[in-house]
């Protein structure tokens, strides 16, 4: 539901970048989000498709890595993979855990300038 | 469109990103370039003795906040400045948030001041059935919007004379979803789930409860009229949420409401 701002503040943060790095242009734009970052990217997509046009990000290739979530469980000393939804539990002694170790990251990786 | 000057291999100074640069597979292509970066493509070729491109792909690890976690930022940071604990309430519409917090505010409230922000999409009737003399109270109407959000926050706490205040309520528009994803800056978020509810509300709409600290089981009077299984919705409670505390509660009948004071105490204390 937020992605447009979401989406705002990565070019603007982008901008910056193109300026300390004496560019132009960006051609390809990298960004790592969480399963658990509360972002759909197909909105994300489409916000891009609307806000880029006649900006320097104008033509770049958009390129989503996704992290998924891991927690940690505190009885068995390990993390694990939470792919299972909002329930984190340990495959191994099965307590819940609340402890989320991975999966809400939300943020630009890499840039490439021409 | 201007021909970029020389591309530097490495910045003067760049602690916190790498650089490494890569051969660009443009080589010996016959396409006509076309499109935004064509120019400066072009321009790169021309400065290029071997006709290979030099793409700067630059790892720059930036975290993105849109705009209302930049605003719930600052209320964190103001809230913190003036030592009082903020509390975001949430839950369906009717669960019990105003009636916890009027008799919060007349027990609880009069050991330590506290102040309320409520949100309703229209109308300042809770605004009004939580005005007392010693709690300031102001009423956010929302108009089409179903969450508050950070920059509703900022202004209403300027409204109000938060002097001396040590705890502010902030009773959130009634709704499951999206209050879940706008942070106010509060230090606590309050999950209330009321036994008129199913049991399963918790595994229904798990992100509200996910990002929960204290989930009050509200209404636990009328528990076994409504058939209501309190053992089975504290299970599904620590399921989503383990990090939570729970305490059930009712605030007609006062059952309780002493574990809710000292949960409230031991954060009034706090500066």
């Amino acid at each position: 539901m937020h992605e447009v701002g979401i989406m705002q503040s990565a070019l603007d943060a982008i901008r910056q970048q193109a300026v300390n790095h004496g560019a132009t242009h960006v051609s390809r734009i990298v960004l790592r989000i969480g399963t658990l970052a509360g972002v759909d990217q197909e909105a994300l997509r489409f916000a891009y498709e609307a806000l880029t046009p006649g900006s320097l990000a104008d033509g770049a290739v958009l390129e989503i890595e996704t992290v998924p979530a891991r927690a940690y469980c505190a009885s068995c000393r390990a993390e694990f993979g939470a792919s299972r939804g909002f329930i984190f539990e340990c495959p191994q002694c099965h307590a819940f855990s609340g402890e989320i170790r991975a999966g809400r990251e939300l943020g630009i990786a890499r840039l490439e300038f021409p | 469109m201007n021909s970029p000057a020389p591309l530097p291999t490495t910045p003067e100074s760049a602690p916190d990103y790498h650089i490494h640069a890569l051969t660009g597979a443009a080589t010996g292509s016959t396409r006509d370039l076309s499109g935004p970066l064509s120019a400066e493509i072009t321009a790169a070729f021309a400065a290029s003795p071997d006709g290979e491109i030099a793409v700067r792909s630059v790892d720059v690890n930036i975290p993105l906040l849109e705009k209302n976690d930049i605003l719930a930022e600052r209320n964190r940071g103001y809230f913190l400045g003036r030592g009082l604990t903020a509390l975001n309430l949430v839950s369906s519409p009717g669960a019990g948030k105003t009636t916890l917090l009027e008799r919060t505010l007349d027990e609880f409230g009069r050991q330590h001041r506290c102040a309320v922000l409520v949100g309703d999409l229209e109308t300042d009737n809770d605004g009004q059935r939580l005005s007392r003399p010693h709690a300031p109270v102001a009423q956010i109407t929302t108009g089409t919007v179903c969450h508050l959000d950070a920059g509703m926050i900022a202004r209403a706490a300027q409204s109000i004379d938060l002097d001396g205040v040590r705890i502010l309520f902030i009773e959130n528009v009634g709704n499951l979803v999206c209050p879940a994803s706008f942070d106010l800056g509060e230090q606590v978020r309050v999950v209330l789930l009321s036994t008129t509810e199913g049991e399963d509300k918790p595994l229904k709409y798990p992100p509200i409860f996910k990002s929960a600290n204290l989930v009050l089981l509200t209404k636990v009077d009328v528990a076994d009229v409504l058939g209501f299984k309190r053992d089975v919705a504290v299970e599904n409670i620590r399921r989503i949420a383990p990090q939570a505390q729970i305490i059930q509660l009712s605030a007609r009948t006062g059952e309780g409401m002493a574990e809710w004071y000292a949960f409230l105490q031991a954060r009034a204390g706090r500066r």
